[in-house]
């Protein structure tokens, strides 16, 4: 963040932020941090409608909006930040030109752009903290996986029909401690089609008011310091009870972001990752044809995507190029030749075929079906 | 008896029943005995071999059940048992 020390007000600015710097527990300094803040809000729908006008009414010098979509009827009913006049306008430029009339001494910048794993590191890095208001299970990991391997904060907030959920990830206080993030809530995705979204079940048009502004009031609260953000806590609204619950969170030694084994260094295909995609067949080999191709002398490759320490306890002479490792090391992978490609019991060589294939076009790699498990089982029976 | 809040999801399996009572010990028996009174609660509740679904959180108080003892987490007679699923809109 830039240095908030240095951050004048003009004469209509501080007549503007006044009943902030008369709070005792806020003043000049709080509201100098917020116009030094770059705040990145994702999504400028239901949520994003109360967070983007209060957090430029608010007074953060710096607010990102991701947004590709246009505004269209149905979203009126909920949206705040557009009017009638809007329909059909993309939803950045009509959210700029509406934050801009409410504060014109702050900056917009629009990405007008879907989230993806390709774009979504160089955007998220641009900005101190990020508010999460997306629409649906693969964007919600993505925001999540981004924020922590970019060590950005992710104020979270969730709403369907009457209920709405908020909290604050990955956010590190003054001690250096960080808290958990949203993998550590949701380990996994539920299957698709279980949960339906907005756009299927409905919601209540003034949830994402209620919910939004919370998720506001939070973002203020981690760029001033001023007071305890919601992290470690899960807040859950149900406005046909009227019943608020919090609840605690912790870390996961499991999570595979900052768990203890970390697997997930960079982005991954997150609507594959939520069931959404249809899983592409590899191409299979059985342990008996591999093993007449080897009496054939067949020409292939044979490559062990296992760790190290597996391969140490037992292997069959293949190349070993540990999963993590498949697309740096994907030029000492044979093209001219068939490849045979094996772990324990075939479900990382795989996802490395799938890998391998997406990203550098391979055509030539065969999964062996049940691993070195298979293999060994096989041979060691011929053999006894 | 110990109380199951339903979240809003999930009431039009429970009769639109917010909460609900239960007598049984532990959490993963107070969830079987609930998805046998409302069976189309089931699929929702546990997955294809019977472990509760992975997106839910089930909290007792305000601790979640995997930093205590799981399905095998005890229920009182003061318990408040929250289901909280992953939701996504925005």
């Amino acid at each position: 963040m830039e240095s908030h020390k240095n951050i004048q007000f003009s004469r209509a600015e501080l007549a503007r932020y006044d009943r902030h710097i008369i709070i005792p527990d806020f003043g000049m300094e709080a509201q100098q941090k917020l116009k030094a803040a770059r705040v990145l809000v994702i999504g400028s729908g239901g949520l994003g409608s109360p967070l983007l006008l209060y957090l430029a009414a608010a007074g953060v010098g710096t607010i990102g909006i991701v947004e590709f979509d246009t505004v269209d009827d149905s979203n009126l009913q909920r949206q705040v930040l557009y009017g009638q006049e809007d329909v059909g306008r993309l939803k950045a430029d009509a959210a700029r030109a509406r934050l801009q009339s409410l504060n014109p001494y702050i900056d917009i910048i629009l990405h007008h752009t879907r989230l993806t794993s390709e774009n979504a590191l160089d955007i998220v890095r641009q900005y101190d903290v990020v508010a999460d208001g997306t629409d649906n299970f693969p964007t919600r990991y993505l925001v999540n996986d981004a924020c922590v391997l970019a060590g950005k904060t992710n104020v979270y907030a969730s709403i369907f029909q009457f209920e709405g959920q908020v909290s604050v990830f990955n956010y590190t206080n003054s001690s250096g401690e960080t808290g958990p993030n949203y993998r550590d809530l949701y380990p996994a995705p539920p299957p698709p089609g279980l949960v339906p979204s907005c756009a299927e079940g409905g919601v209540l048009g003034v949830l994402p008011g209620i919910i939004g502004s919370m998720q506001a009031s939070e973002v203020i609260k981690v760029v001033t310091g001023v007071g305890e953000p919601l992290s470690g806590r899960l807040f859950i609204f149900d406005a046909l009870q009227f019943e608020t619950r919090i609840f605690k969170i912790r870390r996961r030694s499991d999570n595979p972001l900052n768990g203890d084994h970390p697997s997930i260094h960079q982005l991954i295909d997150y609507e594959f990752f939520c069931g959404l995609k249809e899983v592409k067949p590899v191409r299979e080999i059985s342990v008996e044809e591999l093993l007449n191709w080897q009496t054939a002398g067949e020409q292939f490759q044979l490559i062990d995507v296992r760790e190290p320490a597996e391969y140490e306890s037992a292997n069959i002479g293949a190349l070993l190029i540990p999963l993590a490792t498949v697309s740096e090391k994907q030029e000492l992978i044979s093209r001219d030749t068939r490849v045979v490609i094996h772990c324990k019991s075939g479900a990382r060589s795989a996802r490395a075929i799938r890998e391998l294939e997406d990203r550098f076009g391979f055509n030539n790699l065969y999964n062996l079906t049940g691993g070195i498990t298979e293999y060994l089982r096989l041979t060691e029976s011929v053999a006894s | 008896m110990a109380t199951v809040i339903i979240p809003t999801p999930l009431r039009k399996f429970t009769e639109n029943n917010a909460r609900l009572e239960t007598d049984e010990t532990t959490v993963k028996s107070a969830l079987r005995s609930l998805s046998e009174k409302y069976p189309d609660l089931r699929r929702h509740l546990f997955d294809d071999s019977g472990n509760i679904r992975s997106f839910l959180n089930i909290f007792v108080g305000e601790d979640d059940i995997r930093d205590r003892n799981q399905g095998d987490t005890p229920l009182d007679s003061n318990t408040v048992l929250s289901i909280v699923p992953a939701i996504a809109g925005g």
